[in-house]
């Protein structure tokens, strides 16, 4: 996982409410056994005409917002399908976070399980951000996580933002969550034998 | 004395293996896993890249569901090569790291959700997170069920635990009697459409109430299944005698001795009196009306017998932008009565509304009757062994003489991730739990709504007060 320490680049506004995954991610890219070529799913029914030639309206295939690494979302982003699809179709066009008010609970585990950083705060405060984010020029954020702020570049304003220890240690340093739990494994037998002996039905 | 506690709380603390922050983070033990073919190939990609094994083989069950055909005459043939390589790649899973596995053509195959209880799998007291979101099902027999991504099927397959943080909670009561023509899926839809899509995010819900109770099993795991379209990370609903009932001399249910103290045991578990929830909700089951989606979010709905509502009503900028967005989708005029609504297509189907219950209710509705000429009618059940069952009962003849397709089993047109698809502009009247913007196929338009509904919609040509087919 790629690890998340400062990260600068353009914002995109995106505010509707309750987008959920199978906007972000179609059915048609759901096909797979492997992680790739995901980039070009998301939001691909905005992104892409029918004929499959790029929308210039969509905000991320204008200009000023090429290449964007943040989104300022709008509430319940990423609810619907556990989809992980629509996290690494994201994570692989480039977006390292999402700024919103809230997130759908599955999305959001998924996201932080591949570095991508969900910021939630309130909602005056991403109202204003995504106003910045939807100017062609002065869009620009630069993410601290060690720190724990947003900084717009064009006036050096800066957001505080709140995240669990545990979810952010592992983001900075880019944690494989799997190798961290096996090292509780005695931990994890003990609790089995003990759980299974009360409840011998579940074994 | 000891504080008072919530069901979910007393089966996280009976399952929490260790803290691992000072910050509320726990290493929770799950019981139980089902895999399906397009969320699970990642995760064992995963395990197989770090050379690890699955941790309790015994624990989990794979189906296949969300890409496997539906016609009739069944065959191992998928509808596409991605849709063939996953199906073949979770064979080899199954196989590779010994995970017992429902084929295409097994007889227990069928919709997860649907199969899982049926195999006596889902116990009160369990914790069972799955790689799809209406795991919540699992909440209808006692259990807590919740849906996770693809990353942590992989750590729960290494580990049988998943990294957690507990759940603010949410109790919704809903007492009375529900009136003629309302169903579970009109309970959990009106819940819905109050508390918004986001109304339970972050929160587990536990369902009760005199209309709970009163409620099947297969009731309660529509209304499961349901709750986290309004953004539920986890439902459960207190065990009771139907719950007993519905799961003894299931496959995989404890036998003998065994089942007596199982069964004492799951009956003492629920919510102490005085137990505090961080949100109450209450809702009388008298008040709910047969309930139709206008939308393409789930709490876009209205009772039947409604309008298409007005964008200008709307309380905020950023909803009414959304309203806006959703009529113009959904191809409708604000103000226009909703059972004015012509269809082309109706779907009875999905985790939500597929088991025997929902086909005997599509059936009353259907005997006798047709299907409106240009409408083209199907029904999938829930699972092979529902398919059986309904033959068995003659529901197949009825649906049939109706006009409607009787299918095999998967989750077909809920997600249509196979070949059932729909046409862009195609309206449909569907059971299942989802309106997102092409959910059924690019440009289609769903009306979510119960399976007697559906059927009522089918006859009529559109969306119908199923009231007036008795």
């Amino acid at each position: 996982m790629q690890p998340f320490t400062q990260v600068s680049g353009r914002a995109a506004p995106f505010a509707a409410p309750n987008v959920d995954t199978d906007v972000i991610m179609p059915k048609q890219f759901l096909k797979g056994v492997d992680r790739r070529g995901l980039d070009r799913g998301v939001f691909h029914a905005l992104r892409f005409h029918a004929d499959g030639r790029p929308n210039g309206d969509f905000i991320l295939n204008r200009e000023a917002w090429a290449g964007a690494r943040f989104l300022v979302v709008g509430p319940n982003f990423g609810c619907g399908s556990s989809r992980e699809h629509a996290v690494w179709g994201l994570s692989q066009l480039g977006i390292r976070a999402l700024i919103g008010t809230s997130f759908a609970g599955i999305f959001n585990d998924n996201c932080h399980r591949n570095g991508v950083l969900t910021v939630s705060l309130p909602s005056a405060v991403v109202e204003d951000l995504a106003a910045r984010a939807g100017r062609p020029t002065g869009n620009a954020l630069t993410i601290d996580l060690p720190a724990q702020t947003i900084r717009v570049e064009a006036d050096g304003l800066e957001i505080p933002f709140d995240i669990g220890p545990l979810r952010k240690d592992a983001l900075v340093r880019g944690l494989d969550a799997v190798s961290a739990t096996l090292q509780h494994a005695n931990d994890i037998r003990g609790f089995e034998a003990r759980h299974h002996g009360a409840n011998p039905w579940f074994r | 004395m000891e504080k008072p506690k919530t069901l979910y709380d007393k089966i996280i603390d009976a399952h929490t293996v260790r803290s691992l922050d000072g910050d509320g983070q726990i290493l929770l033990y799950i019981d139980r896993t089902i895999l399906n073919e397009y969320t699970s190939p990642q995760a064992f990609s995963g395990l197989r890249e770090a050379g690890r094994k699955v941790w309790n083989p015994s624990a989990a069950l794979m189906v296949v569901d969300h890409v496997n055909p539906t016609a009739a005459r069944r065959t191992r043939r998928m509808p596409d090569a991605g849709a063939a390589r996953q199906v073949e790649y979770f064979a080899e899973n199954a196989r590779d790291f010994g995970i017992e596995l429902f084929d295409v053509l097994d007889p227990r195959q069928g919709i997860e959700h649907v199969v899982a209880p049926e195999q006596g799998l889902v116990m009160p007291g369990m914790v069972i997170a799955a790689g799809d979101s209406h795991t919540t099902a699992y909440g209808a027999l006692g259990a807590l069920g919740f849906g996770i991504g693809t990353s942590d099927i992989e750590h729960y397959l290494a580990t049988q635990t998943l990294v957690y943080r507990r759940l603010k909670t949410m109790r919704i009561t809903v007492d009375g009697r529900m009136p003629f023509g309302v169903t579970a899926k009109d309970v959990v839809m009106e819940v819905i459409r109050r508390i918004g899509a986001d109304g339970a995010t972050g929160y587990a819900v536990e369902f009760a109430g005199s209309a709970i109770d009163g409620m099947s099993v297969e009731g309660r795991m529509t209304v499961c299944t349901m709750i986290v379209e309004a953004g539920a990370r986890g439902a459960v609903i207190a065990a009771d005698r139907k719950v007993l009932d519905y799961i003894e001399g299931r496959p995989r249910a404890p036998k003998g001795e065994l089942w007596g103290r199982a069964c004492e045991a799951w009956l003492a578990l629920g919510s102490d009196p005085g137990a505090v929830f961080d949100c109450e909700v209450t809702l009388r089951a008298g008040e709910v009306s047969p309930m139709v989606t206008w939308g393409t979010s789930p709490d876009q709905a209205a009772t039947v017998d409604g309008r298409v509502p007005a964008p200008d009503e709307a309380p905020d900028p950023v909803r009414r932008g959304a309203m806006l967005r959703a009529l113009d989708y959904m191809g409708l005029t604000p103000g226009m009565p909703l059972a004015a609504i012509t269809i082309s297509h109706a779907f009875i189907g999905s985790c939500t509304n597929a088991r025997i219950e929902d086909l005997r209710d599509a059936a009353r509705v259907l005997r006798g009757r047709r299907v409106a000429e240009g409408v083209r009618a199907m029904i999938v059940p829930g699972s092979s062994q529902v398919r059986r069952q309904a033959e068995a009962e003659g529901l197949d003849r009825v649906f049939t003489e109706a006009g409607f397709e009787w299918r095999q089993s998967g989750c077909s047109m809920c997600l249509a991730m196979n070949d059932d698809i729909l046409e862009p502009g195609d309206r449909c009247a569907s059971s299942t739990n989802r309106n997102f913007e092409g959910r059924q196929g690019p440009g289609a338009r769903t009306h979510l709504m119960s399976p007697a509904m559906v059927a009522a919609a089918a006859v009529a040509g559109r969306l119908a007060d199923v009231r007036q087919f008795a």
